[in-house]
């Protein structure tokens, strides 16, 4: 069910409707925050008719914990949120990380911290995706960089959700949800489902072995499953007080995302043999494209996965190119991490242009930038 | 079903301290789901944090511990994705009243199929005897060292005024009024909420001269006033202040329309 394959005229936020419902999308939990609305607004609409079930929750608490609720009861689950919704859901994003409850969260950024610049797109949630919850996580995170995108990876969003069972997010903002362009929906969409327990197929959840990702007890199925989210042993028995059930079973949690990183992860490379690279994602890759279009001296490595840390693509960069620019619409939150493994791999050089204020950073400003670094 | 096919019994022994009153309301509620036939493959249970929430991990059945104050969101949303299956929350007074006050009282308004049976010991028990929501006036606990300075909650009379189809309120010296109304609870549709007001002699009685688990049940017993589905005339005993009395009773049996069996019906507005 859902949208037919052809070629679409659409908002970023209903492409990202869209294409949750192509993905499988059972049950969605929404709280209004501009600038997401749109999302749930099509969602209250479109998926009773799709034999889905929406509520609206009296906060994004509310609406979290919901959707691992609905999780569990065997439903492809997302909510859609911007900034301070975000932050009112951090504790139950540890939760589904520490439970593996498979959930999409589709966080639609403004400019913060607070409330900020409600209608203005900002990154600034970046390493709240990552490190907002407490404790030692993995999480997956995509950024979307046009509408066509936005209904490409919220399709991947679920499919990696479902494969690895971890809370993964869509990280676009309000410059790509309001966004109007082009979506061309293809015929054959992949589409991933979760390994249930005693439920055994041929596909591509079963990529990863079981005990790195355990096969999925659905409630409702005999298996007696006990979700917890304290420190549990592989038969869920709680063990709070044990160093080594900790131990292993939150180094099973980290390892399963990073140990699969090359499989998760997705990029974009233009000008690959460019002396200067910029490096960014998300809307903040706009003026970067450009550039890079018109000036051999400057390629572009846009990230369209952001957690877990695309590592090699950066690394690859770093060793060919001569400087690195990174691009980001906040005041470097995934610059240090780029710098760190762009200095491992014997960059020389890598600097950052950060801007804040609701806006993209423009072509004008990225060749200004280029210039005062002397490399065009 | 025998008791001992309740409890899934690889995982004893249990937390709970000598005298708690939290394997009393198990007993009353294996009672009652057995006698009204439930099924434990076919039922989840699904708690928040604190004593009374660690209940489910002990039944043999699917089971849901979640974030503290967030088991009614969580059923919600099981409940939603599943209308087949049965969904009991286990919770207590910190849990529903404090940090997941706003859950219960949207849960009672929305009307979800849902049981809510929640364990009110008048303290937080787990953390060591901290003040709670529903702390008697001028009791003491470990954070209330002058006495407690608040006026506690009346948590039913909130599951009344918020709209919940079922609303009763019994304590530990109740066994047999509390098994009728988890029964009458289980058997209801839409959103069901049973308060047991529960003895924590560890925590609570024991900073207030209880600290004996047949003492705090002679002084529900001596405290608690039966006024059955007498609203108005609980309106003069909404503080449930222990050191005067305990309205006990059924407050409300209603049939509003559950938030998914919702028929269809007629807009309002429908034709603009």
């Amino acid at each position: 069910m859902g949208i037919k394959p052809g070629e679409y005229f659409l908002q970023g936020n209903e492409a990202c409707t869209e294409a949750s419902i192509v993905a499988g999308l059972k049950f969605f939990a929404g709280y209004p925050i501009t600038p997401s609305t749109e999302i749930a607004e099509g969602l209250a609409s479109k998926l009773p008719q799709t034999d889905g079930e929406f509520i609206q929750m009296e906060d994004e608490i509310a609406c979290v914990s919901a959707i691992v609720g609905a999780s569990w009861g065997g439903a492809k689950s997302m909510t859609a949120t911007s900034g301070p919704g975000f932050s009112l859901m951090q504790e139950t994003i540890g939760y589904a990380a520490m439970t593996e409850t498979p959930i999409v969260i589709v966080n639609v950024m403004r400019g913060g911290p607070s409330t900020g610049q409600p209608t203005r797109a900002s990154q600034g949630d970046v390493m709240a995706t990552k490190y907002g919850s407490h404790g030692d996580y993995q999480v997956i995170a995509f950024a979307p960089a046009s509408v066509q995108e936005m209904f490409d990876l919220t399709v991947k969003a679920f499919n990696y959700s479902e494969k690895y069972r971890v809370p993964t997010f869509v990280l676009s903002d309000a410059e790509i949800g309001h966004m109007r362009g082009l979506l061309t929906v293809p015929k054959d969409i992949k589409i991933v489902d979760r390994k249930e327990k005693g439920v055994r197929r041929a596909d591509e959840a079963y990529d990863v072995p079981d005990d790195l990702v355990p096969p999925f007890p659905t409630f409702g199925m005999g298996h007696k499953a006990t979700v917890t989210g304290i420190t549990h042993t592989p038969k869920a028995r709680i063990e709070p007080e044990d160093q080594k059930v900790h131990q292993e079973l939150v180094t099973r949690l980290n390892n399963k995302i990073t140990a699969n990183r090359r499989d998760i992860n997705k990029w974009e490379v233009v000008g690959p043999d460019s002396k200067t690279m910029i490096v960014s994602y998300g809307s903040a890759s706009f003026g970067g494209r450009e550039v890079a279009a018109r000036d051999d001296r400057v390629g572009l490595l846009r990230l369209k996965s952001i957690w877990p840390l695309p590592v090699e693509p950066i690394r690859e960069a770093a060793e060919k190119c001569e400087q690195l620019l990174v691009c980001e619409m906040n005041l470097g939150q995934l610059f240090l991490e780029i710098k760190r493994v762009a200095l491992e791999a014997g960059c020389k050089r890598v600097e950052l242009l950060a801007k804040i204020g609701g806006a993209p950073p423009t072509p004008g400003e990225i060749r200004h930038k280029l210039r005062e670094m002397g490399v065009i | 079903m025998e008791l001992f096919d309740f409890y899934d019994q690889d995982r004893w022994p249990h937390v709970f301290c000598p005298g708690c009153g939290n394997g009393t309301v198990m007993n009353c509620f294996f009672r009652a789901f057995n006698e009204i036939g439930w099924k434990l493959d076919n039922t989840v249970f699904v708690s928040g944090i604190g004593c009374s929430s660690r209940i489910p991990l002990y039944i043999n059945s699917d089971a849901i511990h979640t974030t503290h104050g967030r088991a009614i969101a969580v059923a919600t949303g099981l409940k939603l994705s599943r209308p087949e299956l049965d969904v009991v929350v286990f919770t207590g007074d910190g849990d529903l009243g404090a940090i997941g006050g706003n859950h219960f009282i949207n849960g009672c308004r929305r009307n979800v199929d849902l049981d809510v049976i929640c364990i009110n010991n008048n303290i937080y028990g787990m953390t060591g005897g901290q003040a709670s929501i529903t702390t008697p006036h001028d009791f003491m606990s470990s954070t209330t060292p002058f006495g407690n300075k608040e006026y506690p909650f009346d948590l039913a009379e909130i599951a009344v005024a918020a709209g919940a189809n079922y609303v009763a309120r019994w304590t530990t010296k109740h066994v047999h009024e509390l098994t009728k109304s988890m029964k009458a609870s289980l058997a209801k549709k839409g959103f069901n909420f049973v308060e047991v007001v529960s003895q924590c002699p560890t925590n609570f009685g024991r900073r207030n001269k209880m600290a004996d688990a047949t003492a705090l049940l002679d002084w529900f017993k001596k405290s608690s006033v039966r006024r059955d589905k007498a609203r108005a005339a609980a309106i003069d005993h909404v503080d449930l202040n222990l050191a005067g009395q305990i309205t006990t009773g059924e407050f409300v049996c209603r049939d509003r329309e559950c938030y998914h069996e919702r028929k269809g019906g007629k807009p309002h507005g429908d034709g603009h």
